[in-house]
C-alpha cells in the first residue's frame, strides 16, 4: 500500500527536485504554511516576454509537499496562464477525488502519479500546498487566466 | 504488584482491530487515549437509567442526576488530592487555561472602568506573564492574547539542547504576575521541576499555573504538592471522554475570579440590569453541564486508581526506558528530548535522518502502527531544536514491548523504503 502513495515519479522527484529556487524576476510571491505539521512553501511567479508563467518556490516538508512542488513546476514553467489552468483544475479536481478518478495522463503527465495521495485525506493537503500557494501567486501577480484574456 | 498488559487489553474493545489490513499498534496515546469499556458503560448508563439536566428541577431523575455528576466531581478530586469545591468542569484543557486568562482579561477590563476588583488579576504595561518553550499551543497562545490586550509583557523560559528548562534567573522577577509552565512535556517528555517554579513565582507574589495534561493520566499528581494556584488537564488523554476537563484552583481564588462563560446556572441572583455570581465552581459551569462525560471521567478515575498510578508509572517508565533504548540502536534516529530516564515522562519524539516525519508517520501507518506526526502544537519547541517536526511515540497501560518493537521494525522499514543517503532537499 505505500507504494500505492509513494510512486517512483514522486520519489525522484523527492530526490532530485526540478525547478526550486531558480532566480526569476518574481512579480508575486505567496508563501503558504500547513498549520497541522508545520510543512512551508514559497512560490514565486513571474511572466516572460512571451507571456508564459514563470514559476519558482522553495520550501521544506514531506516527500509529497516537496515532489508536488517540483512536477508542478516542471508542468507550469514556460506555459502560458491560460495553457496552465486547465492543469491546475485537474490536479484539483483528482486531488478532491478519493482515488475514485483515472487521471487524464495527457494533461497531468507525472502528475498522474499522486492519483494515489487523494486516497489518503491527511496527505492531501500535502500534495495541494504549493498549487494553492502558485494560484494565490497568480492572483496577485494579475497572472491568472482570466484576467489575461480579459487584458487582452 | 503490577497489572498485567494482556489481560488488561481486553477492557479496551478497539485495541483489538485491524487498521490498513494488520493488527492496530496504537502509539498515540499522548494526543488521545483509548477507552475502556468501564467507561463507556458509565456513560451508557447515565443516559439509560439518570438521564437529566443537572443542578435544576426536583423531580426523582434531576435529584439522582445531579448528585451522580456531583459524585464524579468527588471522585475526581479524590483522585488528585483535591478539595471538591476546587474541581471545575471545563469542554478541556486548553478551555481551563482560557478560563484563568480571560479572569485576568476580564479582572482587567473592570478594574479601568473603576470597578473594585482583586488587584491579583489586574495587568497591564510593565507586568509580565512568564511560560516556557515547551508549551503546548494551549498553554503560550492565551497569554499572548492577553498580553496582547493589556500591555503585559510575555516571557520564557528557554531550552538546554538535552531538552530540559533552562531555569535562569531573571526570568521571573518583580514584575511578573503570572507563571504558567507544563508539568510533563508532549513533545520532549521532560518532566519539570514544578514546585520549585511554582515557588519562584510566590516569592515575588504572583500566581502560578500548571498544565497537567502529560502527568495526570501517566503518574501520581497531587495537586497540593504542586505548589500551583491552577492546574488543568483533560478527561480523554487519561481513558475518560472527549467534551470534559479539569481546571483545579484555589477556592479563595476561584471565588474572587470574574466569570469566563455567563448564563444560566453560574448565577445568584439575577436582575434586568445586572447580577450576581454563584461561588466555585457553579460560577464557572454556565448552562448544562456534561454530566454523561463527568461520570465517564470518574469511572476512568476508579480503573486508574484500581490499577494504581504508581504502577501506572512504573510500566511507562521501564517501557519508556526500553523505547529509548531501542531507538538508540537505529543509526540516523535523534531523540529530541531527554535520552535518560531522570525526569522523564512517557512522551519519545525522534527524527530519522533523511526522511520527513510525515513519510516515517506514513510508512509505520502502513504497517498498522499509529504514531503522531508534526509539531504536536509545540511549533516554538520544534524550531528550538531546528526541526520541522517530529515523529512520536506516546505510550500508556495498554502497551508494552511487542507495541515498541513493531514501531522499531516500521521505522526500519521507512529507512529501507526510501533509502540511505537521500538528499533531502532542505
Amino acid at each position: 500500500m505505500s507504494e500505492d502513495l509513494y510512486q517512483e515519479i514522486i520519489l525522484d522527484h523527492y530526490k532530485n527536485p526540478r525547478g526550486k529556487k531558480v532566480v526569476i524576476d518574481s512579480l508575486a510571491q505567496s508563501h503558504q504554511v500547513n498549520p497541522t505539521c508545520g510543512d512551508e512553501i514559497t512560490v514565486d511567479v513571474g511572466q516572460s516576454p512571451d507571456g508564459t508563467l514563470l514559476v519558482s518556490y522553495d520550501g521544506q516538508g514531506c516527500s509529497i509537499s516537496q515532489a508536488s512542488a517540483s512536477v508542478m513546476s516542471e508542468l507550469v514553467n514556460g506555459k502560458t496562464p491560460e495553457e496552465a489552468a486547465p492543469i491546475q483544475a485537474a490536479f484539483m479536481e483528482l486531488m478532491k477525488s478519493k482515488g475514485q478518478l483515472e487521471p487524464d495522463e495527457e494533461i497531468l503527465e507525472d502528475a498522474i502519479a499522486f492519483a494515489g495521495v487523494s486516497k489518503y485525506p491527511a496527505r492531501i493537503k500535502c500534495a495541494l500546498i504549493s498549487w494553492m500557494a502558485l494560484s494565490d501567486a497568480q492572483i496577485k501577480a494579475k497572472l491568472t487566466a482570466a484576467t489575461t484574456i480579459r487584458n487582452g | 504488584m503490577m497489572f498485567d498488559v494482556d489481560s488488561l487489553r481486553a477492557d479496551f474493545p478497539i485495541l483489538s482491530r485491524e487498521v490498513r489490513g494488520v493488527p492496530l499498534v496504537y502509539l498515540d496515546s499522548g494526543a488521545t487515549s483509548q477507552k475502556p469499556t468501564r467507561v463507556l458503560d458509565a456513560e451508557r448508563y447515565f443516559y439509560e437509567n439518570l438521564n437529566a439536566a443537572v443542578h435544576r428541577g426536583a423531580h426523582a431523575l434531576a435529584e439522582e442526576a445531579t448528585d451522580a455528576y456531583e459524585g464524579a466531581r468527588q471522585t475526581i478530586a479524590s483522585f488528585v488530592g483535591a478539595q471538591v469545591e476546587e474541581i471545575v468542569f471545563t469542554k478541556n484543557a486548553t478551555e481551563g487555561i482560557n478560563l484563568v486568562a480571560y479572569a485576568f482579561s476580564n479582572a482587567t477590563d473592570k478594574a479601568r472602568q473603576g470597578i473594585d476588583v482583586d488587584q491579583r488579576f489586574v495587568i497591564g504595561p510593565g507586568d509580565s506573564i512568564v511560560v516556557t518553550e515547551m508549551e503546548h499551543h494551549a498553554n503560550l497562545v492565551p497569554w499572548q492574547e492577553l498580553c496582547a490586550k493589556t500591555g503585559a509583557t510575555l516571557k520564557w523560559f528557554g531550552l538546554t539542547d538535552e531538552g530540559r528548562l533552562n531555569i535562569e534567573p531573571g526570568v521571573i522577577d518583580n514584575t511578573t504576575k503570572f507563571v504558567s509552565i507544563v508539568h510533563q512535556s508532549n513533545l520532549l517528555g521532560t518532566i519539570n521541576p514544578v514546585r520549585e517554579i511554582m515557588d519562584m513565582a510566590h516569592a515575588v507574589g504572583a500566581l502560578g499555573m500548571v498544565d497537567l495534561c502529560q502527568s495526570v493520566p501517566h503518574m501520581p499528581v497531587n495537586v497540593d504538592e504542586l505548589g500551583a494556584d491552577f492546574a488543568s488537564w483533560s478527561g480523554h488523554k487519561m481513558l475518560g471522554p472527549t467534551g470534559i476537563g479539569i481546571l483545579w484552583g484555589k477556592s479563595e481564588l476561584l471565588n474572587v475570579m470574574p466569570p469566563f462563560l455567563s448564563g444560566g446556572s453560574m448565577i445568584e441572583m439575577v436582575h434586568m440590569d445586572q447580577s450576581t455570581y454563584a461561588p466555585a465552581p457553579q460560577r464557572f459551569e454556565a448552562g448544562v453541564p456534561m454530566a454523561a462525560q463527568a461520570i465517564g471521567l470518574a469511572s476512568a478515575c476508579d480503573y486508574l486508581s484500581e490499577l494504581g498510578m504508581d504502577n501506572v508509572f512504573k510500566h511507562e517508565q521501564e517501557l519508556t526506558a526500553y523505547t529509548l533504548a531501542e531507538l538508540a540502536k537505529i543509526p540516523g534516529v535523534r531523540v529530541i528530548g531527554p535520552t535518560d530516564m531522570h525526569d522523564r515522562g512517557s512522551a519519545v519524539s525522534f527524527v530519522v535522518e533523511g526522511i520527513h516525519p510525515h513519510d516515517v508517520g506514513h510508512l509505520m501507518d502502513a504497517e498498522g502502527v499509529a504514531v503522531r506526526v508534526g509539531h504536536h502544537c509545540c511549533w516554538p519547541t520544534c524550531r528550538r531544536f531546528d526541526v520541522p517536526a517530529t515523529t512520536r511515540i506516546t505510550t500508556y497501560i495498554y502497551n508494552d514491548k511487542s507495541d515498541i518493537d513493531k514501531a522499531v521494525a516500521g521505522i526500519k522499514s521507512a529507512q529501507g523504503f526510501f533509502g540511505p543517503g537521500i538528499a533531502v532537499s532542505a
